[in-house]
């Protein structure tokens, strides 16, 4: 690829980002896929960066799930997202942060249906007022929350312990970025870079060292979808598009895969084992899968963060060869032991892909 | 192998970098027309065999294009001539099947 050509179309789609005070609300899916990814979030954005980074219990699901599934009406999402809006108003807050990616999807389509039909936004407004007696205030600033560690790279860089670099080698890793689709693709304009050359992933990516793998199929979607997964019949459909994304990376021998989405790191996780069952066939090193990371969990490991305490035992495939490039010091026999040291228990062995 | 209850679907991905374009450039050595075809269907819309077979001038020269077999759609064209009275681009699709059906013997 010409690389520079690329940066300079990624330099055409830049979106402003406060550098403080935001109102935060997680994802309804992320706590139970990858656990320590939010902690670590508001860990890394308060303690380590200082930020202003605010959220309340009181906040629900955005409805974007059950909206993409076709179970509500996109009005009775729009209800239920102006209630969160209605949450960061009387907080004292105007920039709004999801941590999901279809959550940020969710507000950017009603923020927009909103623009173009002031009457459905006064009708929400109502709905809202006869439900719970709330008004609010639209956000003057959303952004995802991997857009802000995006913002941030650069101060998380300085402080960083380890680098995206093989410690034996001295050459940057290899690491593989995937978008959620509903971060750029529904609206290109929303994204940092676009939807051809979302740069969210990159810019983290460049920042903490490594180097960005470019493949064919790089903008595929993961094959999570909403109805492709949720519907039993339609699963070897979402097993077939992670299938191919791997089948195209897998000439360049990516060290890593990060994402910014919920369901992505859990399915492109997840399937190397299912594909792996099924076929025999693994993509990483010796047997081993490739590792894939949320961004919050690779943030949380350039800044030296224990491994296990990332919740990156709870991942199908096995971190360990990444962490073993990156020089990063961790305690095998500690993985699988949870908070107090309590014994987790060990999951059964796949028969195929390799772990630990 | 475990049962998950579905498995990998085959991919229609077609990787046009590992076509073999050998037969294609064997046809157009033989028959001029077929690099100047535009695709349009009216050869197959005017096809007599084609609701009841299948054949499809258009498919068969973008089989050939693609390296793929085309054996069974050669086999139901009755050279009946239809086709290459109402090609726009004046190819005669009767002559390019008698030329495929060479490259393909």
């Amino acid at each position: 690829m010409i690389y520079e050509g690329k940066q300079r179309i990624w330099s055409e789609y830049q979106k402003d980002i406060p550098d403080d005070s935001w109102y935060y609300v997680r994802s309804c899916i992320r706590q139970n896929f990858f656990p320590a990814s939010e902690r670590m979030f508001t860990e890394i954005t308060r303690n380590v960066l200082g930020k202003d980074i605010y959220e309340t219990p009181h906040h629900t699901t955005c409805g974007g799930i059950a909206y993409h599934c076709d179970t509500i009406p996109q009005e009775t999402a729009m209800t239920i997202v102006a209630r969160q809006f209605a949450l960061m108003t009387e907080a004292g807050y105007e920039n709004y942060c999801p941590s999901c990616i279809t959550s940020f999807g969710n507000y950017a389509e009603i923020l927009e249906t909103w623009r173009e039909f002031p009457e459905l936004e006064a009708k929400i407004r109502d709905n809202l007022w006869k439900a719970c007696r709330r008004e609010f205030e639209k956000p003057r600033y959303l952004a995802h929350s991997s857009d802000l560690i995006y913002h941030w790279r650069n101060e998380i860089a300085a402080k960083a312990i380890y680098k995206l670099v093989n410690a034996a080698t001295g050459e940057p890793l290899r690491i593989v970025e995937h978008i959620g689709c509903h971060y750029a693709k529904m609206f290109p304009s929303k994204a940092v870079g676009g939807a051809e050359y979302p740069y969210v992933l990159a810019g983290m990516i460049e920042s903490w060292g490594g180097q960005v793998v470019d493949y064919p199929e790089r903008r595929h979607c993961c094959g999570y979808g909403f109805r492709q997964y949720h519907v039993k019949a339609n699963r070897s459909y979402s097993l077939s598009n992670t299938h191919k994304k791997f089948e195209s990376m897998e000439p360049f021998h990516p060290d890593a895969i990060i994402t910014n989405c919920p369901g992505c790191p859990y399915f492109l996780d997840r399937w190397q084992y299912v594909i792996a069952e099924q076929t025999g066939k693994t993509y990483g090193e010796n047997g081993f899968g490739i590792p894939v990371l949320t961004y919050e969990e690779l943030a949380g490991l350039v800044l030296g963060y224990d491994p296990w305490d990332l919740g990156l035992q709870l991942h199908q495939v096995a971190v360990e060869p990444l962490l073993d490039k990156m020089g990063v010091e961790y305690d095998p026999a500690a993985k699988y032991l949870g908070l107090n040291r309590e014994d987790i228990l060990r999951p059964e062995l796949p028969s195929s892909l390799k772990c630990f | 192998m475990t049962d998950f209850g579905f498995t990998l679907s085959r991919s229609s991905t077609l990787d046009l970098q590992k076509v073999d374009e050998g037969r294609f450039e064997q046809l157009c050595r033989l028959e001029k027309g077929a690099a100047v075809c535009i695709g349009c269907g009216s050869c197959s819309a005017t096809c007599p065999a084609g609701s009841l077979s299948g054949m499809s001038v258009r498919k068969i020269l973008l089989a050939v294009r693609r390296g793929q077999d085309i054996h069974r759609m050669l086999q139901c064209c009755m050279l009946c001539g239809k086709c290459t009275m109402v090609c726009p681009r004046g190819i005669n699709t009767r002559h390019l099947i008698l030329s495929i059906c060479s490259i393909y013997d």
